[in-house]
Order: C-alpha cells, then structure tokens, then sequence
C-alpha cells in the first residue's frame, strides 16, 4: 500500500496555505491518503507551486482522472496524482468542475506528461482543458457524438 | 484515434503512415511520421484501435466482478492488474491481507516480470533483425505460464489474485516446479547476453538511439526501465513499497546513457532481480499457510464450510449476488508494473458496484515520450525507440 507519513503531507498543506491562504480549501484524510481540495481558479498556480517550490518538488504527475457525480453540482472531480522523486512522496491535488461550463485551466505548462492524460479526460468526460496545446481526441473517432465516461452515458451505448 | 492531415507535408517533406498493421508497432499503434528523406520530423502516435471501454464496464460490475477485466488489459502482466486494482480494493475496505498471501502475490508477480521481459526481448529482437532470440525467450516463458496453470488453472487470463487474498492455495508440488525455473533461469539470461550484448548489430541498433534527458523524461511522466535508464531509480518496490516489498533484498538497476541499449540492459538486470525475489518469496512462503483474509463478507468462504455451516452459504449467496459495499471514498494506489507505475483510482459512493475506476497504463503514459525521442532520427530508429518504450496496446487503448 501506499505510504505516505502523515507530517510529512502535514508539511505540503502548511507550505501551501503559507503560500496563498487561498489555496487549500479542504484536506481529505483517507485511509493514509492526502488530497488537498483546491478551488479551480487556483488548480494551475498552486500545481506550479507544488513543482517548483524548493520545499516540496513535486516533478512527476503521475496520474489525472476524473470523478463524474452526476446529478450533484459541481459534478465533475478532477484527481492530480502528484509524486517527488526528490522527497519520495505522494499527494493528491483535486478540484471541482461544474457541468453547465466544463472548462479548467490545463495543467500542460507545469508538467508536459498533462497532455495525454488531459486529453483521455477531454476525450471521455468532455471537460475542456484552457491553455493545452494539442486538445483533440485520443481514445475514440474524431466522429463520436458524446462523452462516454459520463454518469449520464448508458453503458450499453447510444442508440 | 484520429484523422490526420495527410497534406501537412510540405515540398521538403513527406507523411509516411506507419500502422495499425505494421507488425513492430506491438499491435494497433498507428504512428504519423513526417519524414524528411529517411529522417523523422516530426511523429504523431495515433492511439484508440483497441480501445474497449474498460473503465466503464467496471462501473456496471460489482467489485469482485471487475478483476476479470483487468487482465485484458494488459495483457502480458494480467497479475500486475489484478495486484493493483485488488490492493486498491483492499485499501478502501481497509483490508489487511495475510502475509503469506502478499508473499505468494511477489513470488506471482515476479514471475510475470520475467515473463513480460521475455516477450519485450524476443520481439524487440524480431524488430531488430535477431530471428533466434525470439525462439529462446519464448521457451523458457512457456515454462511460467505452465507455473501459472499449475497455481490458477489457467496460462494468461490467470485472475489468480482475488481481494483479500488468493483465489486458491498453491497446488501440490509447486516449490520443485518454481525452484526448477529459477535453476535454469540464469544461465538462460547469460544465454540471451552471450547472443545479444556483445553483438555490434545489436549494438549499432541501439547505442545512442532515442536519447532523452532525465529532465524531460520526469517532465513527460516517463516511470519504470525507461526512466531507470536514464539514471533515475524511481521504482515503486523500493519507494512506496507494497505488498511486502520492503523485506525482500534487491537491486534496482539503473543506468545512465538514457539510450535503447541501456533500457534493454535495465531489462535484462531487473529480470536476474527478479529471480532473486522469487528465490526469497519461496523462502518466506509456509505450506499450508493462510491464502485469503479472514473478512466474510468480502472473501468467499471455502467450499466445505458451506456445506456445514449456515453463515458460510449465506455469505458465499451474497457475495456473488449483492456483493459489498466499500464505505465511500477514493484511493490510488501504484505499483511497479514491467512497463512502470501502474496506478489504480477507485472512486467508492458506499454502492457494492464502484462510482469510477481508473487505470494508469505506464504503456499509455510512457508513449507520450515517443515523439521527442525520435525526432531528428531515422525511420529504422523509430522502431528501436516503439520497441524499448515497451508498449501493449491493450493498456494504452483500454
């Protein structure tokens, strides 16, 4: 499983709050697992942070994903796996995306690993990825009608 | 997937498409080259032939019931799929799994390790012109998947991991077998050195081909052989050990050129680390030691307990009919997979069927690396750089 001490996440939300006191809305203990809930307005300058700061040195974005709760607004979650090779650490960054206006500041200036991941979430929930530079489908047909991992997408398809 | 421009080539330069069906894209890669000559200028990967919809058929399955979709992933590591997704699972219901089992679970995933690698060697060698290799590593992976038949029944689609343990204790005569294969591995890993390391083709193909920095690599989310190859020892057994992982003693090679040559020298080293974890885990295995966590409810009761017991049957009725529900919330959990991190997002809502299941593919996220890596370089490079990327399109496309 993974390990993550708890001071030491400790120390990633203090740095963070001293950094912008807006920054972290919420923090999330889960079975040994941090996430820092951020507002969206923020997502690309505290991610940037996390990067660069000397203190924290997240280089490596592991994983993206998205969370749809349909029908609860805001309804889309999106997850940042964030790892530091330098500290050996992980920590979740994770922000709400409402669904009348799907639209986040991509994460493609700070890690360029973002776009892939950014554009499978764009291609499957249909959430629009501001400042990424290459936004097309990956997975399915340019011609697919229609986000499939969205709650409100059948399984079975559209018929 | 798709349509791509053919026209963007200019006066100088032309678009040569390379896949779906071209035998050293590893399946239905589709890559875009432009060429200038026989240089690349640029390569746009074309991805989604294979694309299966995983991660919304696991939303309409009950927990137990996804683990089957996840050895098509991919599908040269099915134990490394069920190894993840089952410790995610255990980590959302707060699981704790008998450290026998986590052993048996090493000593299986090591195997597949070795197996992957076999696979990776023998048709990276194809691509690169060396007929024989092929043969050798495809003989001694038959004698795991006859280990993994022995264990589970079956050769690939194994499912052998289960939540909260195993799906059967290990059969009769399994230590001579597995102590059999790891005897006549390393001699048959020199054997593979002997025909490949030394050889100047083998070298000219490979030295100083795709190179990228450890920068750019870690930019690009690169994980596993690939980044250790570049110098960085970031393997997730050693970092954020799983499992079990941090009582086993082990090596994690590295290497420093960044180049195909060393990746293919970090595979053949990590597959020599690998017989010596299985080596230790056989050590630390107790016959008739406990396979599955005593959670009923969760893990299916034996056979012959139902038959006795009232409380058994009805666990085993509601396990396979209702299933469980994790309370709600959400996990990742990473292991190192042959190909690199291989991540697990689980999203519970407190239902027995999950909110949103999530896989890293360390394939998917290790291609974002090929354009750089073969820019400026020739066409014949192009098929070194799909190759050591190690690439299975059934995790890319999913």
């Amino acid at each position: 499983m993974t390990q993550v001490s708890k001071e030491s996440a400790g120390v990633v939300v203090e740095h963070l709050r001293a950094w912008n006191a807006k920054a972290v809305s919420q923090v999330i203990e889960y079975r040994g697992q941090t996430t820092i809930v951020v507002p969206k307005e923020l997502l690309r300058a505290t991610a940037q942070e996390c990067k660069s700061s000397p203190a924290l040195r997240f280089n490596l974005l592991s994983d993206a994903t998205c969370v749809d709760r349909f029908p609860v607004e805001p309804r889309f979650e999106l997850n940042y796996q964030l790892v530091s090779l330098p500290r050996v650490q992980r920590i979740s960054l994770r922000t709400s995306v409402s669904g009348q206006q799907p639209i986040v500041d991509s994460l493609m200036p700070v890690w360029k690993g973002a776009n892939w991941l950014e554009r499978e979430i764009f291609d499957l929930f249909g959430i629009r990825f501001e400042g990424h530079t290459d936004l097309r489908r990956i997975l399915l047909p340019d011609d697919f009608e229609g986000a499939p991992l969205r709650r409100d997408f059948p399984v079975e398809g559209k018929r | 997937m798709t349509t791509v421009d053919t026209a963007v080539g200019t006066a100088k330069t032309m678009v040569l498409n390379m896949g779906p069906q071209h035998p050293s894209t590893h399946g239905v890669l589709r890559v875009l080259l432009e060429l200038d000559g026989e240089n690349v200028v640029s390569a746009v990967p074309d991805l989604g032939y294979l694309h299966t919809g995983i991660e919304k058929s696991c939303e309409d399955k009950t927990y137990s019931q996804v683990i089957t979709l996840t050895d098509r992933m991919d599908y040269l590591n099915p134990l490394g799929n069920n190894l993840v997704y089952c410790l995610a699972v255990e980590k959302l219901l707060g699981l704790e799994v008998p450290k026998n089992a986590q052993y048996i679970r090493v000593m299986m995933v090591e195997l597949q390790r070795i197996s992957s690698h076999l696979v990776w060697l023998g048709t990276h060698a194809l691509d690169m012109g060396a007929m024989s290799v092929m043969l050798y590593c495809f003989r001694e992976r038959e004698e795991i998947l006859k280990i993994f038949e022995r264990f589970s029944g079956q050769r690939m689609m194994t499912s052998y991991i289960r939540i909260g343990g195993l799906a059967l204790d290990p059969p009769a005569g399994w230590r001579a077998m597995v102590k059999r294969f790891l005897d006549m591995m390393p001699p048959r890993i020199d054997e593979y050195e002997q025909l490949l390391t030394g050889n100047q083709i083998w070298k000219g193909r490979l030295q100083g081909v795709g190179y990228l920095s450890p920068e750019d690599l870690v930019d690009l989310s690169t994980t596993g052989p690939g980044l250790r190859a570049a110098g960085i020892p970031y393997d997730n057994r050693k970092m954020f050990p799983y499992s079990s992982y941090e009582e086993f003693d082990f090596d994690v090679p590295t290497r420093t050129e960044s180049d195909c040559f060393a990746r293919y020298l970090v595979r053949v080293a990590e597959m020599r680390e690998s017989v010596k974890i299985v080596r230790q885990a056989m050590a630390k295995i107790t016959d008739n030691g406990p396979t599955k966590a005593e959670a009923p409810g969760i893990v299916p009761p034996q056979r012959e307990k139902m038959k006795t017991e009232m409380e058994a049957l009805i666990y085993h009725f509601k396990i396979f009919t209702d299933g469980f529900s994790p309370p709600p919330g959400e996990v990742f959990v990473a292991v190192e997979s042959p190909r690199g991190e291989l991540g697990c997002f689980i999203a519970s809502d407190g239902s027995p069927k999950p909110l949103r299941v999530h896989f890293r593919g360390p394939s998917f996220i290790n291609l974002q690396a090929l354009p750089f890596m073969v820019e400026g370089e020739l066409i014949a490079d192009t098929v070194a750089c799909i190759g050591t990327i190690d690439i299975v399109l059934g995790e890319v496309d999913r």
